[in-house]
């Protein structure tokens, strides 16, 4: 953050007692500096941290579903737009969400260090001394005693080191600390807080993720030309990726009775381009893990196959097109094939709309799909010919026809029909489209994030630094021995002080009652060769 | 028993238990009713006194026995309640032969569960907390009902990306996690309460309703401060373990998931209430009122985001 001064009028006569200017300026800042790095400030900006991540869940994110947010401007023409340039369709990279992360580490970074420093002078520096009036703190009491001074407070103190405080004496008094891995915790935490942060970026930065179908027998290599859809980060260098190739050799997803999923697997093979490669299976809950980099297969679908036959003759055989479920719970599945090339001269082009039910039932002309499992798979297709615009140069997806050609009439329709597999229809120009059967697909998503091992290994050391703050307690223990009037006995005054726990009174009563209990035992017992009264004060 | 027995069973028990927790309520309420005002007196002290402990002292001093002996049987119905409310789990759990938190109704029934055993374990070791059974038990009797009228689903197999230990392992964490903040949350709703009241006694008003017979609000904001501390570490490795899972999952350990967001705007709230508590300015009140919005949250998260949101946790079953 940077703060500049106003400018200044040069004033004719400044008064003697004004300030400089510079020291003016480092007022301000260091103001605005403790303002920022205020407790209350902190609760403010996580206030706003939760409020500003709202519209991250409310509306569709281009990070999640670039469909959903081009739905989104479809539904809502005039509005979405003006979301759009809040960054409200990727409010996690947005500036303003960045702001408010950024502003809160930069609060708790400033809140943090000083009582980092603080605290590391504290672990050195010997518990403080007594307070003048011990019976004022919260929990404090007298205990009398026959013992003199000296060994009085030797008992407490060893009373108090088998309780691990450190304790420190001084002249007929004594001063007894523990708990210091709280404040040590809450550090641990806060700074865990930025190494996770740092995670975070470096992954984003330096991590990239690739998504591919893949139908049984073929495969894919790792390479961002590759894949259907890919994101990278800023420092990714796309001649630096690993490289591998994958093959899906058999797909198999398993059902319950009542046609619940119970597991997708496939079985790949996989290695560097060239080389003999493993074979694995993987699915789902169980990704391929490289050496940095993880292979997941993340769906699956049905890629029918056909076989298209000209009048004269010449044929594409068994061309299989990736259909796209519609319905998980059937497996309804819809897509495209598209056949540009069968006649050179390229006019009369063909296109077939098609819906795959791996379980098919047809009712009044209707198919629908009624269970995933490949039982008695059929299609639905609609013939198209014309012109399908391949070679315009507008990108066109390979799931589905252009409703835009059909209504301009570059495609027309030339007959429709439902197939089961061995089935042909047969065209009015004599051409006929065979079903001839299907293959299994499955989506597999390549990842590459450097910095998740450091994520994992921060939230280990957050939860550690939480669980210390949260569960231990500060504790110091303060006892003043003096004479007590009349017959030479001596009169303990005790006192704690806790941070961290509301209820110390019956901690402190079971602590009194123990140090009267040890009191009592060595003043029957002889007297053990412990330290004696004129030990110089120790600090351990 | 074979699955489907096991299934009508815990079907049973659900009625059971909340018939059961509806008793204790009115059991609880005659306890209010029947109990002697002397309490109060007790209450103003517990509120002022600097050492700020629980109250402890055991309400049969102050109170009628008769209130003393509504005390007692509605501890035992409640306590009865989640016996088989426990039931409910169990009996679904053998009849799916898997952990019976898969859906949305057998999240919720453990959460409210959870809920319950922690009030019950609170009242047992300081039964001065007792008194708010009706306020704990009145809006457990409402989700129960709310759970078995819009959210229920038969016992069935889990979907292939549940089949995983982190089920056992993310989920119960949820679960408890959300339990202790429910407790939490009513405890602070019944702090604000509390506050109001002793002000309008404070300033000479005879307000003569319930809220005399809750115990003092100091108590009352200790609960809420204690169950969220404890509440917090056990969010805190839940986002973490469902982290891991997503990166076995779904292929990212963070995707801004809907759920995910949700989770971590919770965290967010949580971690504002436990530094309100200790900050100058936000003491008492406001912070009581953070606490509630993580409450607030948390159902929001529960509920919105499980049937409205499409996301990654669409495993309501909720037809």
């Amino acid at each position: 953050m940077t703060i500049t001064a106003p400018p200044r009028p040069p004033a004719a006569a400044p008064p003697p007692a004004r300030p400089s200017s510079g020291r003016r300026v480092a007022g301000l800042l260091l103001r605005w500096w403790r303002r920022l790095t205020a407790m209350r400030t902190a609760i403010v900006l996580l206030f706003l941290l939760a409020l500003a991540a709202v519209p991250g869940s409310l509306l569709p994110q281009r990070s999640l579903s670039q469909n959903n947010v081009n739905q989104y401007f479809a539904d809502h023409p005039s509005l979405a737009p003006v979301l759009d340039r809040l960054y409200l369709f990727d409010v996690f990279s947005s500036p303003w969400f960045a702001a408010v992360y950024l502003l809160l580490f930069v609060s708790l970074i400033g809140c943090v260090l000083p009582r980092g420093l603080e605290h590391y002078r504290a672990m050195r520096a010997a518990p403080p001394p007594a307070p003048r009036n011990l019976l004022r703190l919260p929990d404090a009491g007298e205990l009398p005693t026959a013992l003199p001074a000296g060994q009085a407070l030797d008992v407490v103190e060893e009373e108090l080191r088998v309780r691990r405080f450190r304790v420190v004496r001084r002249e007929g008094e004594l001063s007894a600390e523990k708990g210091y891995l709280k404040e040590t915790g809450n550090l641990l935490f806060h700074l865990s807080l930025v190494a996770l942060l740092l995670g975070l970026a470096g992954g984003k930065l330096w991590g990239y993720e690739g998504s591919i179908l893949v139908t049984e027998g073929q495969g894919f290599c790792n390479s961002f030309q590759q894949y259907d859809t890919y994101s990278a980060g800023p420092l990714v260098d796309s001649g630096d990726l690993s490289p591998l190739c994958v093959d899906l050799e058999d797909f198999r997803a398993e059902y319950e009775d009542n046609l619940t999923a119970a597991s997708f697997t496939a079985d790949i093979g996989y290695g560097a381009p060239g080389e003999e490669g493993r074979t694995t299976t993987i699915g789902v809950n169980d990704p391929l893990r490289l050496d940095g980099d993880r292979v997941y297969t993340t769906g699956h679908g049905f890629s029918p196959t056909f076989t298209v036959t000209r009048p004269d003759g010449t044929s594409l055989e068994d061309v299989s097109v990736p259909f796209l479920p519609s319905d998980q719970a059937t497996m309804a599945s819809q897509g495209a094939l598209k056949v540009p090339d069968l006649r050179p001269d390229g006019e009369d082009q063909l296109a077939v709309e098609g819906f795959f039910a791996p379980t098919g039932l047809v009712q009044g002309g209707v198919l629908t799909s009624v269970d995933p499992r490949p039982l008695a798979p059929q299609v639905a297709l609609v013939a198209y010919q014309g012109y399908l615009g391949l070679d315009s140069g507008i990108p066109q997806s390979v799931y589905s026809l252009d409703s835009a050609q059909i209504d301009r009439g570059s495609l027309t329709e030339v007959g429709s029909a439902n197939l089961s597999v061995g089935e042909a229809m047969t065209l009015p120009d004599g051409t006929t489209i065979a079903f001839t059967g299907y293959r299994q697909f499955a989506a597999f998503q390549y990842s590459h994030d450097p910095g998740q091992l450091w994520v994992l290994g921060s939230s280990i050391a957050l939860l550690t630094g939480l669980l210390g703050m949260l569960l231990l307690r500060r504790e110091r223990v303060f006892a003043r021995a003096a004479a007590a009037p009349g017959d030479g006995g001596t009169v303990l005054t005790l006192a704690s002080i806790t941070r961290g726990s509301g209820e110390n009174a019956p901690r402190f009563a079971a602590l009194t009652d123990d140090l009267t209990n040890a009191l009592t035992a060595r003043r029957s017992a002889p007297r053990s060769p412990g330290p004696g009264p004129e030990d110089p004060p120790r600090v351990s | 028993m074979s699955p489907d027995e096991l299934a009508s069973l815990s079907d049973s028990l659900f009625s059971i238990s909340i018939a059961l927790y509806s008793l204790a309520m009115v059991a609880f309420s005659a306890q209010l009713a029947f109990g002697r005002r002397a309490a109060r007196t007790r209450e103003l002290v517990g509120a002022g006194g600097p050492a700020g402990e629980l109250p402890t002292e055991a309400p049969a001093a102050a109170e009628g026995g008769r209130g003393r002996r509504w005390g007692t049987v509605a501890m035992v119905l409640a306590a009865l309640g989640a016996v088989a409310h426990g039931g409910v789990l169990v009996a679904r759990g053998l009849a799916a032969d898997r952990l019976p938190w898969g859906n949305m109704y057998e999240f919720s029934t453990a959460t409210v569960f959870v809920a319950v055993v922690a009030y019950l374990v609170f009242a047992l070791r300081a039964p001065g907390l007792r008194h708010i059974g009706l306020f704990v038990l009145a809006p457990v009797v409402l989700s129960m009902v709310l759970i078995g009228l819009f959210l229920y689903a038969e016992a069935g197999p889990l979907v292939a990306a549940l089949r995983s230990y982190w089920l056992a392992i993310h989920v119960s964490t949820a679960i408890i996690g959300f339990g202790v903040f429910f407790v939490s949350g009513i405890a602070s709703v019944l702090y604000l309460a509390a506050t109001r009241h002793e002000e309008r006694v404070a300033a000479g008003e005879r307000p003569g309703s319930l809220l005399s017979r809750l115990p003092g609000a100091a108590a009352l904001d200790r609960v809420a401060h204690r169950t969220a501390v404890f509440g917090f570490p056990i969010w805190t490795f839940t986002v973490i373990a469902g982290a891991i899972w997503a990166e076995a999952a779904w292929g990212r350990f963070w995707g801004w998931d809907p759920k995910e967001t949700w989770a971590f705007i919770a965290w967010v709230v949580y971690a504002a209430y436990l530094h309100a508590r200790t900050t100058a300015g936000w003491r008492g009140t406001p912070a009581a009122w953070v606490n509630v919005v993580g409450l607030g949250v948390m159902i929001f998260n529960l509920t919105f985001v499980n049937m409205v949101s499409t996301g990654l946790h669409s495993y309501a079953g909720v037809n």
